[in-house]
């Protein structure tokens, strides 16, 4: 079965595979749930701001975003983020965005629909005396989210925060369908050239797998820790 | 702190007026002036015309004539740097990503007809070819109709999985079509015994097999899906500037002596990463179309001399 | 914008001969919902059973499921996907190999099979939930009153952890229905591989995912609607999940 196992495409490819594969996954896991979580955390916000409109734009949002497969919210802003440059922009004609740009718009408007239930989730969960204590102390609504809401929705939820960043890191996979060379792509590439398919995508499987498996235990250990504190 | 504002709109009016005095730049020219750089589409398969070598750079002969067209672009625009930036493209996205202005030209094997040119415009016919389907020696699979009921992967976006489409559908042959992401990933298909035949162009076809681990289990069939096509380098539609300084790039390119060492350089001799040598002479049709640059999607107007 | 937008490319013949460019979103529409209902069979079935396995008091049991869920979780479903269908042929004897990569419809069964392991792992740490969240008088009770392991689970434990579970398995299946246009890579066309097709095809690339995104709301709306109607249809009076 594994008698002509090629290691030496995967030892070969190494450099290409982790320099320019697995830093484009990295760099676009991490910005994307940075931007993510800000821009989730608004949402949120929105929604429990208690103006009507806001409410409702902002749930039209996060449903929205929730129904849709995540390939065709990749295919939407890969044609269409140009598009809203020129819009932005005022200028006559699209804009030139590259690949990893338009990922990184992506992953943060798609990601922010599901950070901001989780958000949303935490605020809830913050019992109201704590703003109430903050209104009598005299901070207004920015100051009372900013230093007392926030800081404690945050830590409460960030072991589900970091499950979904890891759920993230495994969607940036699905730039594969624009060609677009991230770990995965770049795997399929050399995969491809050399017509070793089976190593290359155990390999990468491997990778994948390994990582992942990590980061959740490392967040495993996290909400242990939290829980321990409260 | 207004002074240096005032200045500066001075500044601008007066290059604006000075650059006025030589010609209202528009569209693409005036893009690529103003960033300073120009955006290639590059294929990572299709050899030898554009695909990627052992360093992963887009080399190949559209790669050579896109770069003479930036120098000519750059000798227009009056330009002492012009930044090269290279976008990787599939033919399902090419298109789309020059109507969107990710790429300013693209530079590979695209197929120039009639329906194409509602969206893009195209320059002077760089090669011509027919599609034909490549499948292994042992499947005995000679004519068209032999591909009844059986798996045919072609490329997603191509000119070729359309005329397999129409193919079945009009001869009701019942194949099952299965698409591609890139030409790598058909030619693979057939390599695994996923498909039986992997429709395309035929001097693709060659440079695939010619590539390949066993060269001598591969047939082109002699059969083709259509005429011989004209290829071009893609640009956007509705931009008569840019078009003019394309097309009397590549005319002068194609009608010099150095047109027909390119043409060798990648069909006569041997390529990277391999060292192949595809070894396709310069057919009578391109020989003539070289001499007299044309743009045309009409299969039918390349006549040989 | 320098888009030329044709909402009329819908009713326009599709080069595939089998009808206007709607009929080609449409029969992709029918192959998403194919696939994830065999999906979801899968899921639900092997997803149930090593849910159940990991809250035995067997430790071989509780390994074997903790290992099944961690090996579908941390692996990305396209990954998954190419490992069922590039690598696995490759690896078996040439002729079982060869019969899997002929098969007719090859990408419906890989992705079927493939997205349907990938949601049994999320199926099983939900009924694992579910189980784990029933007081535990229930299953002292069960004991106290002679039911074997077997028979607790099946009259005591699952019915009432299941009704427990029926909203976070509505949020799966839609995921389960949003996971089968990752088959795309593998050549599967449902709906947004036949809109990319139908992109590719006419070059209108946003009539096309419009359509696409038009359907797959309605999709949704249809399964939130009938999975609310089958919550109230199975709720238990009186207990946390009726009303």
């Amino acid at each position: 079965m594994f008698s002509n196992f090629d290691f030496d495409v995967i030892l070969r490819s190494l450099p290409y595979l982790f320099f320019d594969g697995m830093t484009f996954t990295l760099t676009l896991t991490g910005l994307a749930a940075l931007g993510g979580l800000i821009f989730g955390t608004l949402i949120a916000l929105m929604r429990l701001s208690g103006l009507k409109l806001l409410g409702r734009v902002a749930g039209l949002y996060v449903d929205l975003m929730r129904s849709l497969p995540l390939v065709l919210v990749i295919f939407w802003f890969y044609f269409l983020v140009p598009y809203i440059g020129q819009w932005l922009t005022g200028s006559s004609r699209p804009i030139h965005v590259g690949a990893f740009a338009s990922s990184l718009v992506t992953f943060i408007i798609f990601e922010a629909a599901y950070f901001s239930e989780i958000m949303r989730a935490g605020i809830q969960s913050i019992s109201s005396g704590q703003p109430a204590a903050a209104q009598a102390l005299g901070l207004t609504y920015s100051q009372t989210m900013r230093y007392v809401v926030l800081p404690q929705a945050f830590r409460n939820m960030l072991p589900v925060l970091l499950t979904q960043t890891i759920v993230l890191f495994q969607d940036t996979s699905l730039v594969y369908v624009l060609s677009i060379p991230d770990f995965l792509g770049a795997a399929s590439k050399v995969a491809q050239r050399d017509g070793r398919l089976v190593e290359m995508y155990l390999f990468a499987a491997i990778i994948y797998f390994i990582v992942s498996c990590f980061a959740s235990f490392g967040v495993r250990r996290l909400q242990a820790r939290i829980a321990y504190v409260h | 702190m207004k002074h240096p504002r005032i200045i500066g709109l001075a500044l601008a009016a007066a290059f604006c007026w000075g650059s006025a005095n030589a010609e209202e730049l528009t569209g693409t020219l005036k893009n690529i002036k103003e960033s300073g750089a120009i955006t290639l589409g590059y294929r990572e398969s299709s050899i030898p015309f554009s695909y990627l070598d052992d360093n992963q750079k887009p080399i190949g002969f559209a790669m050579d004539i896109c770069y003479r067209i930036v120098d000519a672009v750059k000798k227009e625009l009056k330009l002492d740097k012009l930044e090269v930036r290279l976008n990787p493209v599939t033919p399902s996205t090419r298109i789309p990503l020059m109507a969107n202005g990710t790429i300013d030209l693209e530079c590979g094997s695209t197929t120039n007809n009639t329906e194409r040119q509602k969206q893009v415009s195209f320059t002077n016919t760089h090669f011509l070819t027919a599609s034909r389907f490549v499948s292994k020696k042992s499947s005995n699979l000679n004519s068209i109709d032999d591909l009844k009921g059986k798996s045919v992967v072609s490329t997603s976006g191509s000119t070729n999985i359309k005329q397999l489409t129409e193919a079945n559908a009009a001869r009701n042959m019942g194949v099952n079509i299965i698409t591609a992401k890139d030409h790598g990933e058909g030619f693979l298909m057939v390599e695994i015994d996923r498909a039986v035949a992997f429709v395309m162009d035929d001097i693709l076809l060659a440079s695939f097999i010619a590539g390949s681990k066993d060269p001598d289990a591969y047939v082109i069939s002699k059969d083709a899906f259509s005429k011989p096509e004209p290829y071009g380098i893609v640009m956007r539609k509705d931009d008569p500037a840019f078009k003019k300084v394309v097309d009397d790039a590549t005319a002068a390119l194609y009608q010099s002596a150095e047109g027909q060492k390119l043409y060798d350089k990648w069909f006569m001799e041997k390529i990277p990463p391999k060292g192949l040598n595809l070894n396709t002479p310069i057919g009578p049709e391109l020989k003539h179309e070289f001499a007299k640059p044309s743009d045309s999607p009409d299969p039918d107007s390349y006549k040989a001399m | 914008m320098n888009y030329h937008w044709n909402w009329h490319i819908f009713f326009e013949p599709s080069p595939t001969g089998t009808g206007d460019y709607l009929d080609m979103l449409l029969s992709g529409l029918v192959l998403t919902i194919e696939t994830a209902l065999c999906a979801w069979i899968i899921a639900l079935t092997t997803g149930s059973i090593v849910g159940v396995m990991r809250t035995l008091p067997s430790k071989a049991a509780s390994w074997f499921g903790f290992g099944w869920v961690e090996f579908f979780r941390n692996m990305p479903l396209l990954v998954q996907l190419f490992i069922w269908f590039f690598v696995l042929p490759e690896l078996l004897p040439p002729s079982w190999g060869l019969w899997m990569k002929q098969m007719p419809n090859a990408p419906f069964y890989t992705a079927a099979i493939g997205i349907g392991l990938f949601m049994s792992a999320r199926v099983a740490e939900q009924t694992r939930a579910g189980i784990n969240s029933l007081p535990r008088g229930q299953k002292l009770a069960a004991t106290a009153l002679g039911l074997t392991t077997a028979q607790t689970y099946r009259y005591v434990l699952l019915p009432m952890a299941f009704r427990i579970i029926m909203p976070p398995l509505t949020s799966e299946f839609l995921s389960t229905i949003k996971n089968t246009s990752v088959a795309i890579t593998i050549g599967l066309i449902e709906l947004t591989g036949a809109a990319r097709a139908m992109q590719e095809f006419s070059f209108q690339v946003f009539e096309a995912f419009t359509g696409a995104t038009v359907l797959y709301l309605l999709i949704n709306l249809v399964v939130v609607i009938a999975m609310r109607f089958l919550e109230r249809a199975v709720a238990i009076p009186g207990y946390i999940t009726g009303k």
